[in-house]
């Protein structure tokens, strides 16, 4: 990799100072390693969050506060986050490898970057987030991974975090730390989907930093649960994933909430598919008819046609999880 | 008591595990410079101009060699049995762009950091041509393979009249698979570290290689010195799996890089380069027919392979090799055809041939039992050969039979429900399936040294190699047996140009070839001692110490006319157990049996090690590894062990070993007949089997990913 300056921040206000002033941010520093040993991404100056972040997890009356410095491991294993919100304990476990969580941090999770084969290849001319402009080598390519929601002619990327999946179907709120103070952004507002600039993937402004992540404690976030689909049992990301609250009374669900990783350019929230649920009794066949609205406006762009032809399977599966199946 | 046969833990264990064991990355040389490779970004064409303004200044750089720069290579040797026929890569001699990620230039620089920035600011500019790379358009192009390119193949060698006997057969199947293009993956990378000696005459290169010997004459000729003034060290490797049987364009250009910059260059392949740089096991489409009597007796087969191929080099292997021995049968027909595309030449991979090979006519053994009825263990029995209708001679012994049956009464496979889909664990659909495996037990002449010093220390040596199969362990073994010493007292130097002749450490051969060549080195040192002594009896550590000198032995393994008279086998039977989600469409191995026969066994706790890891390669080779290549452009899209996946302990349930017992006086030497390749073959047909069992649908396609039985 390239010569660098590493900044060490005393805080959380000047590492986002430093960072609007243009240096890049790197916690435990999983994935950044990766991007610069292979020259994906350059940086002249990284700015060290790991001193400065929170890494606490604290857990009240209104939910859990994670601190984004927290490492995936100590969250997936805490038993107030298992308590709270198993779905968040079920994606952790199943994300990466023991070494990696120990490692990982919370606010990096949510920031790593597409697994896309193309972006990370600095060897192809062709791919918008890297080089805007320049086109979409995975269109038309080795595409099984990638999206079949949200995609537009300029990416077809997904992002690759479980995590992320469980918070927008819990509902999580984040605090952001940015050179001209702080401010909460609900975790759906974080990633923007590949309609003009793939290169920009989410609505943080420069320097801003996740400082915390506030998951807010229901009947519905007590029992959600995870499900992921993948080639491998251990150590690699989502092929599909769900993650699925369910409040239900007297056999009736009354709310719902669904969200899948995998499938789209971010994670992504089923609004369809949970109003098709309200009302209807707690039981498969009602899984089933709400899961086939998943799909809607899903584009297959060759190798990834199976994520449409598996996601109501799926969904329906992880429904009947959280619907108290075994 | 004989160590042969004692289940010893490895004697470079401690050495491995403490981080003492030096592999080719880790030697240490004064003044080490340090060198990183720029790879094509085209598929094919011409290199029209290297921009190096930038790369040169970055701080630190010594030397950047492109093809306009860099010194001139002779020509490379092509040493069987590890050469593919044709020209290979002579790295940095011309303009040429045979394939992506090709080494195209070379930076040297004082650090690993310096030379890697560099490599990635070096601008290259080409004069691109029409790639063809998608398979399906390749095929179009298929031809058969010539002669002179299976010359080596013995497999291809059919009998009978297979066609006129698919047309009239009672019973038939038509079987179409493909298996995509696999990479060994070892950890560790390829690396080469070289120095050459004042006067530029003589070159050590510390390679990671499964053949010292012929990678010295490889770099004697390419740099026009003898052999013998080339010094290759490789005594550890980690993990090969057939990738290091030939020596790559890396090697040359580090040894380049030292020459030009008159210093020792170290250098390692980063994981994505490794894809282009090396090898890899091809991509192959197999289609099997099979017709048969209706009580399951095999009348005729015909197998046909066609594999990809790059255009510069034609590798052709032994996916034929099983058929025309495996089973009786009169009617063999076995066309091998080559696929070229602008790729690089693919090579060996372990179990390399037998684990495409018999998975295609595994899969159809599976659907002709599902045509007839039948059970596929009792389809198996009921063929078993006599002897090797290929060659015409009688085994030197075979335990097929043996292996089925208790491997499959380890297994319980009487209690399945041949039925498929007719067996559940709750949601999980539970198929189990089962294969044959077989490798031939090859061995080739070796030769050994041993010796015992005067103070009393005994030291044997070979240029073999141990990439991991625990060949440092297993030798030693047969020389303290031999010599009636204990492990601890001998000394063993391996993995070194200088030391007696040694074959390539690859088909399963080290231990039938080096083994008996040690003993006989042994037996010899031991005859020197007495004789000198004028005893017949005694221990010649003090013997030795008595006489007050060092005496040495000089060991060869001859097989003479072995294969003329016995067709010399090892065979296995794998049945294993599947879980298939019907929701997620992902298959799990629950569980794995293995019966070999393998005639001795030297250690079976090594040869339990060897099995397990092979299981975990067939397991890879069934629902995980595949070498992504675009279509278009020819890039690796999955060039990293984050997107390639082998499996994880999580993948890898219980894996029961046997050995049947095979006391075979016709094979020779120790009476070994190899180990690490049939540990391989066998395992993905098994799993498939018994996918096809668990879901009722017939997974055509390696390796079997949840998006492919998701739109079977």
């Amino acid at each position: 990799m390239q010569s660098f300056t590493l900044q060490r921040p005393s805080g959380l206000a000047e590492a986002a100072r430093l960072g609007a002033e243009g240096g890049e941010f790197i916690a435990g520093g999983t994935d950044m390693l990766q991007l610069m040993k292979e020259w994906v991404r350059t940086p002249d100056r990284l700015v060290d969050l790991d001193p400065v972040l929170d890494p606490r997890i604290e857990a009240g009356p209104q939910g859990l506060r994670i601190g984004a410095g927290a490492r995936m491991e100590a969250v997936a294993v805490h038993p107030e986050v298992a308590r709270i919100a198993p779905a968040i304990s079920e994606a952790l476990l199943e994300s990466a490898s023991p070494q990696v969580r120990n490692l990982a941090t919370m606010g990096g999770n949510l920031l790593q970057r597409t697994r896309c084969g193309y972006f990370r290849d600095a060897g192809v001319a062709a791919c918008n987030k890297r080089r805007p402009g320049s086109g979409c080598a995975a269109i038309g390519g080795e595409n099984r991974i990638h999206a079949v929601l949200g995609t537009s002619g300029q990416c077809i990327a997904t992002h690759p975090s479980d995590f992320a999946v469980a918070l927008v179907a819990l509902e999580a709120t984040l605090h952001l730390a940015g050179p001209d103070g702080e401010r909460d952004m609900p975790i759906h507002h974080l990633y923007r989907t590949w309609d003009t600039h793939p290169e920009q993937e989410t609505n943080l402004r420069p320097g801003e930093i996740i400082a915390a992540i506030q998951v807010p404690a229901t009947a519905l976030s007590r029992n959600a649960r995870y499900l992921k689909v993948r080639d491998r049992a251990a150590f690699e990301w989502a092929l599909l994933s769900a993650a699925v609250g369910l409040e239900i009374d007297g056999g009736t669900v009354r709310a719902a909430r669904v969200a899948m990783g995998g499938v789209g350019t971010k994670p992504w929230r089923m609004r369809a598919v949970e109003a098709a649920l309200i009302g209807k009794p707690a039981n498969d066949d009602s899984y089933a008819a709400a899961a086939a609205h998943a799909t809607e406006g899903a584009v297959a762009r060759g190798e990834n046609a199976y994520k449409i032809t598996l996601m109501p399977r799926v969904l329906a599966r992880a429904l009947a999880l959280a619907g108290g199946a075994a | 008591m004989s160590l042969i046969g004692q289940p010893l833990p490895r004697v470079d264990g401690p050495d491995k595990v403490t981080g003492r064991a030096h592999y080719a990355a880790d030697f240490p040389a004064d003044r080490m410079a340090h060198a990183a490779v720029v790879q094509s970004t085209i598929a094919r064409g011409r290199i029209t101009g290297f921009d190096l303004a930038e790369a040169e200044q970055v701080p630190g750089v010594l030397a950047i060699l492109t093809h306009r720069n860099a010194p001139r290579l002779g020509k490379i040797p092509e040493i069987p049995p590890v050469d593919p026929v044709g020209t290979p890569e002579h790295p940095l001699q011309d303009d040429l762009v045979l394939h992506q990620n090709q080494h195209i230039a070379v930076v040297v620089a004082e650090t690993l950091e310096q030379a890697r920035w560099a490599a990635s600011r070096v601008r290259v500019s080409y004069a691109p041509e029409p790639a063809v790379i998608d398979m399906q358009a390749t095929l179009r192009h298929a031809r058969p393979a010539s002669k002179d390119e299976i010359s080596a193949k013995p497999g291809n060698v059919g009998r009978g009249d297979a066609d006129a006997t698919l047309a009239s057969a009672a019973v038939t199947v038509d079987s179409l698979s493909v298996m995509e293009r696999e990479n060994q993956n070892p950890i560790e990378l390829h690396a080469t570290t070289a120095q050459w000696d004042s006067d530029g005459e003589r070159l050590t290169v510390w390679d990671k290689t499964q053949w010292v010997q012929s990678c010295a004459k490889h770099l004697g000729a390419a740099f026009n010195i003898p052999p013998e003034r080339v010094h290759v060290i490789d005594p550890f490797i980690g993990g090969a799996f057939g990738s290091s049987l030939r020596v790559w364009p890396h090697t040359y250009i580090a040894a380049m890089a030292a020459k030009v910059v008159g210093r020792p260059v170290k250098l390692v392949l980063s994981r994505r380069e490794y894809y282009g740089g090396t090898g890899a096991r091809p991509w192959t489409q197999q289609r099997v027919r099979l017709g048969a009597d209706r009580d399951g007796s095999l009348q005729a087969i015909r197998h046909e392979v066609t594999a990809e191929n790059s255009r510069y080099e034609i590798y052709t292997e032994n996916v034929l090799k099983a058929t025309p021995i495996l089973y009786r049968c009169r009617n063999v027909d076995l066309p091998y055809r080559v696929a070229l595309r602008d790729v690089n030449s693919p090579n060996a991979m372990r179990g390399p041939g037998l684990a495409t090979g018999v998975y295609a006519l595994e899969l159809a053994m599976d659907e002709l039992a599902v045509a007839l009825k039948m059970d596929p263990l009792a389809l198996r029995l009921r063929n078993i050969p006599e002897r090797d209708q290929m060659k015409d001679l009688p085994f030197s012994s075979i335990s097929l039979e043996q292996c089925l049956t208790e491997a499959a009464s380890r297994f319980g496979w009487d209690r399945r429900n041949h039925q498929p889909g007719s067996m559940r664990d709750g949601r999980l659909q539970l198929g189990w399936g089962m294969a044959v495996s077989n490798y031939p037990a090859e061995k080739v002449k070796a030769t050994a040294r041993a010796r015992v010093t005067a103070k009393g220390e005994v030291h044997v040596a070979t240029a073999s190699s141990d990439m991991g199969p625990g060949t440092w362990t297993s030798v030693t073994q047969v020389a303290a047996d031999t010599l009636d010493l204990a492990m601890e007292q001998v000394k063993l130097s391996i993995g070194d140009s200088a030391l007696p002749m040694a074959p390539v450490h690859g088909g399963s051969m080290t231990i039938s070839s080096i083994g008996p060549a040690v003993r006989d080195a042994c037996e010899k040192l031991r005859g020197a001692v007495y004789g000198a002594a004028g005893v017949n009896t005694g221990d010649i550590l003090e013997i030795a110490r008595r006489i007050g000198r060092d005496f040495e032995a000089e060991g060869a393994f001859d097989p003479g006319d072995l294969e003329e008279r016995f067709s010399m086998e090892g065979f296995g039977a794998v049945f294993a157990e599947v879980t298939v989600d019907p929701d997620t469409s992902e298959i799990r191995v629950r569980r794995i049996t293995g019966a070999y026969g393998i005639g001795k066994v030297v250690n079976p706790l090594l040869a339990r090690s060897q099995c397990i890891g092979g299981m975990m390669g067939g397991i890879g080779m069934a629902l995980l590894e595949q070498t992504e290549i675009d279509r278009r452009s020819g890039r690796f899209v999955n060039g990293n062990l984050a997107e390639y996946l082998v499996p994880t302990m999580a993948d890898t349930p219980a894996l029961d070993v046997t050995f049947v017992p095979e006391e075979d006086r016709n094979v020779g030497g120790l009476g070994t007949k190899g180990l690490g390749e049939i540990a391989l073959v066998g395992v993905a047909p098994a799993i498939a089997n018994a996918v096809f069992h668990a879901t009722g649908k017939r997974l055509r396609h390696l390796p079997m990913t949840p998006d492919r039985l998701a739109m079977a």
